[in-house]
């Protein structure tokens, strides 16, 4: 699944390790979403979309409609 | 890079620690008892198990792991690792059970058990981690 997450981070400035704290998940965490190896859960999306303040469809593109 | 660590997988490598050291000593305890012929009877059964609970108490501090583990991506990669190493474990104890049946290798294990083979398999599927997603997760292995 495709997503902003990287662009996001780098419009605040932030390090993987300082989103990841941040968030309160480890560094691959974030590594591995960043680069599409794997989808994090519901609540942890729902995290991420709150932190950017962005609804989570602005953040993850639907793997259905690209 | 730091190497993650949650509180989780530190419980877990001091819960490894002690249960290794027990290992350790009951297994040193019952081969010496044994070599020096100094048990039998119901205490022989007792003395040759216990080096097992130790191992069993492994398998529960990986089980443990895999609850306890706050990191959803880490605890994804650990049960990976934990199924690998699952089967790998039974495809190895198959494939030498049948080898038996057919006599084309000795009877016995020579000490190599399942147990043996699925610790190896945790640093297989730590290996299977690494290539296919380029992280193995914690230090279950």
């Amino acid at each position: 699944m495709n997503n902003r997450l990287k662009v996001l981070r780098a419009e605040r400035d932030w390090s993987q390790s300082d989103l990841a704290e941040r968030l309160a998940v480890s560094r691959q965490s974030v590594n591995a979403i960043e680069t599409g190896k794997y989808d994090p859960s519901l609540p942890l999306a729902f995290r991420i979309s709150e932190l950017f303040e962005l609804p989570i469809e602005a953040i993850f593109s639907s793997p259905t409609k690209g | 890079m730091t190497r993650y660590k949650s509180p989780a997988m530190r419980k877990y490598v001091i819960r490894l620690a002690v249960l290794m050291t027990i290992y350790l000593i009951t297994l040193f305890a019952a081969v010496t008892a044994f070599r020096g012929n100094m048990v039998s009877g119901p205490a022989a059964y007792a003395l040759a198990v216990l080096p097992a609970l130790p191992i069993i108490g492994v398998f529960w501090a990986v089980m443990r792991l895999l609850v306890e583990e706050p990191d959803e991506f880490v605890r994804m990669l650990l049960v990976r690792q934990t199924l690998v190493a699952t089967g790998f474990c039974l495809t190895v104890m198959t494939i030498w059970e049948f080898l038996q049946n057919f006599d084309l290798v000795p009877q016995g294990s020579n000490g190599f058990g399942a147990a043996f083979f699925w610790f190896i398999g945790l640093g297989v599927g730590a290996l299977y981690n690494r290539i296919t997603v380029g992280s193995s997760g914690g230090d279950c292995a």
